[in-house]
Formats: C-alpha cells, sequence, structure tokens
C-alpha cells in the first residue's frame, strides 16, 4: 500500500500572532492526520518548534481563513490551501 | 443598481465628497470613525491588514447589506498603517431613498466589519506598542444582526 501523497499548505499569521511565531508565513507538508481540520493543523504547527508552541499557547483566541475566506477550527484542509491564522480582529 | 465601493488607504482620508446625488436616494448615512487619545493615553494607532482578503471581506459584508436593505450605493474606506490621534480610522457612506435603510445598514456594516473583517489594532502608548484585545461587546454587537 502507498502513503497518501503529501500535501502542502502555506500557513500565514499575523498581528500579535506573527510577532510571536517570528515568521508571517510558512510552507508545510503535515502528514495527514493533520489536515482533518485546522485544530489538527494547529496541534501539528505548535509541536514544530518551541517558538511555535508558545506562540500559538499565548493566542488562545483564533480566527483562521482558508483561501482568504473566513472558515472555523473544524474545516478540512486540501493540498494548496493557503491558511491564515490570526487573533481575533480589531478593525473600525 | 446600486453600487459597491472598498477602499484600503495608507494615507489620511480626504474630506468626504457628495454621494448618492444622482436623484434616487433622499437619505445618506455616513459613520466617521476616528482614533481616541484617551485622555492622553494614546499617542498613534497603526492598523495591520490582510491584503487581498481585507478588501474581499468588505466587499462580502457590503453585498450582505445590499441583500437585506433596499440600498443605492455603499462605500466603505479604512485606513491601515500608522495613524495620529484624530485621524479618520474608517468612513462608511452609506445611501438609500429612506433614512431607515440607509441608519440599519450602515450600523450593520460597523458592527460586522469589526467582527469579521481582517484588521488589527496596536496602541502607541507611554512610548510601548500593544496589540488591542478583540471585545466581547463588539461580537454582541455583530451577533444582533443575525437570523433569530
Amino acid at each position: 500500500m502507498s502513503a497518501a501523497p503529501a500535501a502542502t499548505v502555506e500557513v500565514r499569521f499575523f498581528a500579535a500572532l506573527r510577532e510571536r511565531a517570528g515568521v508571517d508565513r510558512l510552507t508545510v507538508t503535515p502528514p495527514a492526520p493533520a489536515l482533518v481540520s485546522v485544530a489538527a493543523l494547529c496541534d501539528w504547527l505548535a509541536g514544530q518548534t518551541p517558538q511555535l508552541g508558545r506562540a500559538l499557547g499565548d493566542t488562545p483566541r483564533r480566527m483562521v481563513a482558508i483561501n482568504e475566506v473566513l472558515a472555523t477550527m473544524d474545516s478540512a484542509l486540501r493540498d494548496g490551501d493557503v491558511v491564515a491564522l490570526f487573533p481575533p480582529v480589531t478593525g473600525g | 443598481m446600486s453600487a459597491i465601493r472598498v477602499a484600503i488607504e495608507t494615507c489620511p482620508l480626504a474630506p468626504a465628497r457628495a454621494l448618492g446625488d444622482d436623484g434616487a436616494s433622499g437619505a445618506r448615512v455616513v459613520f466617521s470613525g476616528q482614533v481616541r487619545d484617551e485622555q492622553g493615553k494614546v499617542q498613534a494607532l497603526f492598523l495591520e491588514h490582510y491584503p487581498g482578503m481585507t478588501e474581499a471581506a468588505m466587499e462580502n459584508i457590503a453585498r450582505a447589506a445590499q441583500q437585506r436593505w433596499p440600498v443605492n450605493l455603499i462605500e466603505i474606506i479604512h485606513r491601515v498603517g500608522e495613524l495620529a490621534v484624530g485621524d479618520e480610522i474608517v468612513r462608511v457612506t452609506v445611501c438609500a431613498a429612506h433614512r431607515q435603510a440607509a441608519f440599519e445598514a450602515c450600523a450593520f456594516l460597523m458592527d460586522v466589519l469589526k467582527s469579521e473583517v481582517p484588521l488589527w489594532k496596536k496602541v502607541l502608548s507611554g512610548g510601548v506598542w500593544h496589540w488591542v484585545e478583540a471585545r466581547d461587546d463588539d461580537a454582541r454587537a455583530a451577533a444582533r444582526w443575525r437570523a433569530p
């Protein structure tokens, strides 16, 4: 049985989460279980580096957009998606 | 045919133009949000956005308002970058035949903008920049427009 083809997603961070992560975008190839939901991807990302783990841990309230459309932590991910993670918005 | 215009501006906004003077609009409601000084504690504000998505999200909320109220024109302009105390942050203009649609659509647009459009405020206070936390009452203000 062959492994599922690797899926690549681009992760973008904004505002306080971007500063805490020390990076504004990452291209990652997570294992399939990390793509079942945004929450699963966040858990996987948090284990990649100590700084990412702290950044996500310090930003417990998060919003997400997939391909520039607001999504939820339950949303599934596909190869090529752009996943943006950010704190609740504060415009206006 | 009603029109939608959205814009992100990096420079101070020009004075409001007369919009909706086409004869069809008996009402024009303009909301202008400005930088408060919080009793001298705020020296400056910085607005971050998500280029592309921010504009698309502003268009989406304008389309939602257009479907809900009989309006002729919606314009949403939001500043990004560094702003000084007194600067206009956001200007929402709604033109409609009658005032009720214009008032309600304008209030809806501001409430939903504050909870759904990717924009983040940072404040310079006492020489230190810090991020503004989202307020629960802003979330409640947006929630009141959702269907019961």
